[in-house]
């Protein structure tokens, strides 16, 4: 009984936090969605500590603990890469917005727009062959 | 036959806190190449750069923070590659390279090459390297001579020249990282089919303000050297 009052007590603060973020329009809605999901398994989990058991059970895995432990692994690892791809996405944006200030301040300052326009549309982040991004102007 | 040199040329300068010489290196470059635009990409410079480097008639891009020199120079391809400029040649800002050899890196450009690099270690002047830094050039050599197919003494030398035609793909895409910019596009480059050719350049130590690259850090260095090796040859 204790031990349900401690995982059922940390899937409900996550909960709570979670609304919070989202009340206080503090994250994005596609992690919103990933934290709810999470959460209602914590809370399930929670609610019945011998479901793993059932589905390692099943899945041929001696014991539920187990199977909940290497599913957390990879779920954790795989936010890492995800968090770490979207960092570098972020930093190629900021840069590209960096060097068009420096261009419209150097533009400001030699006033040749007419002569030799840089492209003015939008810059388009494109997936570059290796995979990262670059500026299709 | 008209050279490369009567033909609109960008020389791009990255250039970090090099008030102290920064007037003479644009003052020298416009002697060497009367005819090219000087573009100073100053990145985030806490200095006089900027204010030097326009004095001295340079162009001036100054960027809102400091985005490293790879990132400076991508900027440098992107201003020659929306205008009509013919080649662009990367020269450092801290008096090391010796504009004179411009006009060796454009002549080798119009006898049919894409990227040509300054060497210094290939016959002219007297720079030695020694210890980690010596070990990751001769590693870097050796990986990027195979993949270009010429033999290559000084890869990561920051001295070039680049054809329109890899202007434009260097505009797109010029990696930024640690190293990128001198390996990772000589990799770019040499598996895009572009021709990579080395000529002899003497380089000067430095007019002023101090190196990047501190002699402690050259095991750190040969570290970093082998994985940008290694980000080269797996990227695509
Ligand atoms: N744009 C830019 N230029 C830099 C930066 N760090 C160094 N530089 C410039 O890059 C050139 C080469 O730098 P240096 O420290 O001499 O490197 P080394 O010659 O390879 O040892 C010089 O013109 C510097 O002003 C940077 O963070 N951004
Ligand atoms: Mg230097």
């Amino acid at each position: 009984m204790r031990l349900v009052l401690l995982t059922a007590s940390t899937g409900l603060a996550i909960l709570t936090g979670l609304t919070e973020l989202l009340r206080r329009r503090r994250l994005r809605e596609k992690y919103a969605a990933l934290w709810l999901v999470t959460a209602a398994f914590v809370v399930a989990l929670s609610l019945y500590p011998s479901g793993p058991d059932l589905v390692a059970g099943l899945l041929g895995v001696r014991s539920g603990i187990s199977l909940v432990l290497f599913l957390s692994v990879v779920f954790l690892l795989s936010i890492c890469m995800h968090l770490t791809w979207e960092a570098s996405r972020l930093d190629d944006k900021t840069r590209i917005l960096s060097e068009e200030i420096a261009l419209i301040r150097l533009e400001r300052e030699t006033g040749d727009q007419s002569t030799s326009p840089l492209p003015s549309g939008p810059v388009v982040l494109v997936p570059s062959p290796d995979g990262r991004h670059g500026h299709d102007g | 036959m008209v050279t490369t040199v009567e033909r609109p040329v960008l020389v791009v300068v990255p250039a970090l806190n090099e008030a102290d010489c920064i007037r003479a290196v644009v003052g020298e470059i416009r002697t060497a190449l009367p005819a090219a635009d000087v573009l100073v990409v100053d990145d985030g410079s806490t200095d006089a750069t900027a204010a030097r480097a326009r004095a001295a008639g340079a162009l001036v891009a100054s960027l809102p923070y400091n985005l490293g020199v790879g990132g400076a120079i991508r900027l440098g391809y992107r201003y020659a590659a929306a205008r009509d400029y013919h080649a662009v040649v990367q020269i450092d800002a801290d008096g090391q390279h010796d504009p004179r050899y411009a006009h060796a890196l454009l002549d080798r450009l119009d006898a049919g090459a894409d990227l040509v690099i300054g060497a210094r270690f290939a016959g002219e002047g007297d720079y030695a390297v020694a210890g980690p830094r010596r070990w990751a050039m001769v590693v870097l050599g050796t990986v990027l001579s195979w993949l270009s197919g010429t033999r290559l003494t000084d890869v990561t030398s920051g001295m070039r020249a680049a054809s329109r035609p890899l202007v434009e793909v260097f505009a797109v895409q010029y990696p930024v990282e640690y190293l990128g910019d001198t390996v990772e596009t000589l990799a770019m480059a040499a598996r895009r089919g572009f021709r990579v050719r080395q000529v002899p350049v003497a380089m000067r130590t430095r007019a002023g303000g101090r190196p990047s690259q501190r002699p402690l850090r050259a095991c750190l260095y040969l570290v970093r050297v082998l994985l940008a090796v290694l980000l080269a040859l797996i990227r695509r």
